[in-house]
C-alpha cells in the first residue's frame, strides 16, 4: 500500500474551514499540527484521540523538536502501555491557539503578518471542533478520547458536543469548569506577561525579542499549582541552593527558588507568550454546565459513551470534588461512569508521572470498551 | 445460573445473582472488587453499576471493565435519580453505614427493588459469646475486634423485619444462611448467621 501522507509523526494539515468560533468570529483556513501512531483498522474502530494540557503539544510519544526530550506521556502511550500503537490508532493534535504548528497568535493572518492579538479568542469547544475537522480528514468518525487537565476538559467537551462520535472518554485530573481560584492563578500569569515591556501589546514576533521574563514568571506561578505542598517540602524543604548559609540578598538562596527559575527559563524556549494568554483564557471561559442551561447533567443527556474519571488526592488545582461533581452529573444522566481518586504525593502533575494504578485503571477501562 | 465464577461468589452474593432478572439494570452499593457485578454482567447481561469506598477495590473493578465510582453509601446516593435501576444491591454494607435507615430509603428510591444482605447479630453463637463470654463476639461473619470493626450498626433479622413492617416495605423474598448453606426461615433469627432480603416499596 502506498504511504498515506496523512499518517505519521510531525504531520500538519491546513483545512479550508471556516471554523465558526464561540466568540462569534470564524477562522479560515485552519492549520492543525498533529501526530498519529499505529494504524487505523479497516472499520476505523480503534481510534484514540489524546488531548493535551495547557502547555502540552502533539509530541505525546515522540522526541520534542525543541527540547529534544521524549514525549510528554510515554508512561501511558507506547508499546506495551495502556494506549498502544500496536493495537490503537492514536492521534494527538496541537490545540488551536497553541504554538507548535496549529493556528494560533503566531500564525500569519491574511495580510501576511502574525495574528498576534488579532487572533480571535477561542474556547475549549473551538479546540474540540478543530480536532473534529482533523478527525474527519483522517477518516475517523467514532473515537475514544483521553486527556488530563485541560485535555480532560476537551474530552468532556467532545462528549457533550459530539455525543454520537464518542465511544469512551477518559478524564484525568480535570474539571467541568474553571473555579475562581483557577481563574485567579491564570490572571497572575497573564498580567506577568502583559507587564513585561517586551510584550508590546502582543506585537513582538518581528523583534525577535519575546517577553520571556513575563512568560517565565507566569510559568513559575502556574508550576506551583501543579505540585503539592508535601511534594515541595519533600523535594526541597528549606534547603539552600549550592551554598552553606543564606546570602542576605535576592539570589536564589533556596533550592525551591532555583527550581522554579529553571522551570520558568526552560519554558520560554518552547512556548509563545501570546499562546499562553489565549489558552489560559479558553480554560477560564470553560464552564460545561453553563453551555447546557446551567445543569451539568444536561451535557451528558442521552450519551452512549462510557466515562472514566480519575483524580489525585493531592491535586489542589482540580481537586477530587470537581471530578465528583462530574460523576454525579453522569449518574444523573444515566451515563456509564467509573471514578476513582488515586493517591499520589505529586499533586496535579501526578497524571504525567509514574502512576501504576492510573495505568491499570486506564488499561482495564479501554479493554472493556473493546480497545 | 451455573458457572465457576458464580460458584466462587460469596454465598449471599450467589443468592442475589440467582435472583436478579436477566437484562435488567442494577446498582451494587459497596461492590468491593466487583465480583457480583461481573457475574451479573457475564451471566445475565445485567447493566451493572457500582459504588465502592476503597480506591484499590475501585481500581480493580474498573480494571476488569466495570463501571464503578468511588463513593460512600451514606453521602453519594443522593445524586442518583429515582427509579434509575431495577435493583439496588447492598450486600454486607448496611451495618457499616452511619444512617442505615436513610440508606435504605435511598435504596428504595433509586431501585424499584432492593437486595439487602447483612450478618445477623442474634445468631446463636453471637448470643453465646455475649452471654457466657461477656465479650463482643468475633465470628467468621464479624471478624474484627470491637475497636477496629467497620460494623457500627449491628442488627438482627427480627430488627430488620420490624423495620420493614414499620415503614410499610414489602418483602418479596428472604434467604437465610448458616455458613455457606441455606437454612429454613424457621427460627432464623436464632439459627441464621446471614440474611438476604429482597424488598420493594409498599
Amino acid at each position: 500500500m502506498e504511504h498515506d501522507e496523512r499518517f505519521g509523526h510531525a504531520r500538519s494539515v491546513t483545512l479550508p474551514g471556516p471554523l465558526a468560533l464561540d466568540g462569534g468570529q470564524s477562522l479560515a483556513p485552519v492549520t492543525i499540527a498533529y501526530e498519529t501512531y499505529g494504524t487505523l483498522n479497516a472499520d476505523a474502530s480503534n481510534a484514540i484521540l489524546i488531548c493535551h494540557a495547557l502547555t502540552g503539544d502533539q509530541h505525546v510519544a515522540s522526541i520534542h523538536p525543541v527540547t529534544g526530550k521524549p514525549g510528554w506521556w510515554t508512561r501511558m502511550v507506547g508499546e506495551g502501555k495502556p494506549i498502544d500503537p500496536k493495537r490503537h490508532f492514536i492521534v494527538c493534535a496541537n490545540v488551536l491557539g497553541s504554538c507548535m504548528g496549529s493556528s494560533g497568535p503566531a500564525t500569519a493572518a491574511a495580510d501576511g503578518n502574525p495574528y498576534a492579538m488579532r487572533f480571535p479568542v477561542i474556547t475549549i469547544r473551538d479546540m474540540v471542533r478543530a480536532q473534529a475537522m482533523l478527525l474527519d480528514h483522517l477518516g475517523v468518525r467514532e473515537l475514544t478520547a483521553v486527556g488530563g487537565s485541560m485535555g480532560g476538559m476537551q474530552v468532556l467537551e467532545w462528549a457533550a458536543t459530539f455525543p454520537d462520535r464518542m465511544k469512551s472518554a477518559v478524564i484525568i485530573a480535570s474539571a467541568a469548569r474553571h473555579s475562581a481560584q483557577n481563574i485567579a492563578f491564570h490572571e497572575v500569569g497573564r498580567q506577568a506577561i502583559m507587564a513585561d515591556p517586551r510584550w508590546r501589546g502582543g506585537d513582538y514576533y518581528e523583534s525577535n525579542d519575546a517577553p520571556a521574563d513575563g512568560l517565565a514568571v507566569a510559568r513559575m506561578a502556574a508550576h506551583i499549582t501543579y505540585l503539592s505542598e508535601d511534594g515541595l517540602t519533600e523535594k526541597f524543604g528549606r534547603r539552600l541552593q549550592a551554598r552553606d548559609a543564606k546570602g542576605f540578598g535576592f539570589d536564589a538562596d533556596f533550592q525551591v527558588e532555583s527550581y522554579l527559575r529553571h522551570q520558568g527559563l526552560s519554558f520560554v524556549d518552547r512556548f509563545d507568550a501570546n499562546s499562553y494568554l489565549y489558552i489560559t483564557r479558553a480554560m477560564d471561559y470553560f464552564d460545561l454546565a453553563e453551555e447546557h442551561g446551567g445543569l451539568l447533567a444536561n451535557a451528558f443527556q442521552g450519551s452512549k459513551a462510557r466515562f472514566c474519571l480519575v483524580s489525585f488526592d493531592t491535586d489542589w488545582l482540580y481537586p477530587t470534588r470537581e471530578s465528583r461533581s462530574i460523576v454525579q452529573a453522569l449518574n444523573a444522566a444515566g451515563a456509564a461512569a467509573s471514578f476513582v481518586e488515586l493517591s499520589s504525593p505529586y499533586g496535579h502533575d501526578a497524571f504525567l508521572l509514574d502512576a501504576p494504578e492510573l495505568n491499570r485503571v486506564v488499561d482495564g477501562f479501554l479493554r472493556a470498551g473493546g480497545l | 445460573m451455573n458457572d465457576q465464577a458464580l460458584l466462587a461468589l460469596r454465598p449471599d452474593l450467589r443468592i442475589i445473582a440467582d435472583h436478579v432478572a436477566p437484562g435488567t439494570r442494577a446498582l451494587d452499593i459497596g461492590c468491593a472488587d466487583g465480583a457480583l457485578m461481573a457475574a451479573l454482567r457475564d451471566h445475565a447481561r445485567v447493566d451493572a453499576r457500582g459504588i465502592e469506598i476503597d480506591a484499590g477495590n475501585v481500581a480493580s473493578a474498573v480494571a476488569r471493565g466495570l463501571s464503578v465510582v468511588q463513593g460512600d453509601a451514606d453521602v453519594d446516593l443522593a445524586g442518583y435519580p429515582s427509579n434509575a435501576f431495577d435493583y439496588a444491591i447492598l450486600s454486607q454494607t448496611l451495618q457499616t453505614t452511619r444512617a442505615p435507615d436513610k440508606v435504605l430509603d435511598e435504596l428504595l428510591r433509586i431501585g424499584r427493588r432492593a437486595f439487602v444482605s447483612f450478618p445477623n447479630f442474634a445468631y446463636w453463637r453471637m448470643r453465646l459469646a455475649l452471654l457466657w463470654g461477656g465479650r463482643m463476639p468475633v465470628t467468621s461473619a464479624l471478624a474484627e475486634s470491637w475497636y477496629e470493626t467497620p460494623n457500627i450498626h449491628h442488627l438482627t433479622i427480627d430488627d430488620f423485619r420490624a423495620f420493614l413492617k414499620e415503614r410499610g416495605i414489602v418483602t418479596e423474598g428472604a434467604w437465610f444462611l448458616n455458613g455457606d448453606r441455606l437454612t429454613s426461615a424457621w427460627a432464623a433469627n436464632f439459627r441464621a448467621e446471614h440474611a438476604v432480603f429482597l424488598i420493594r416499596r409498599g
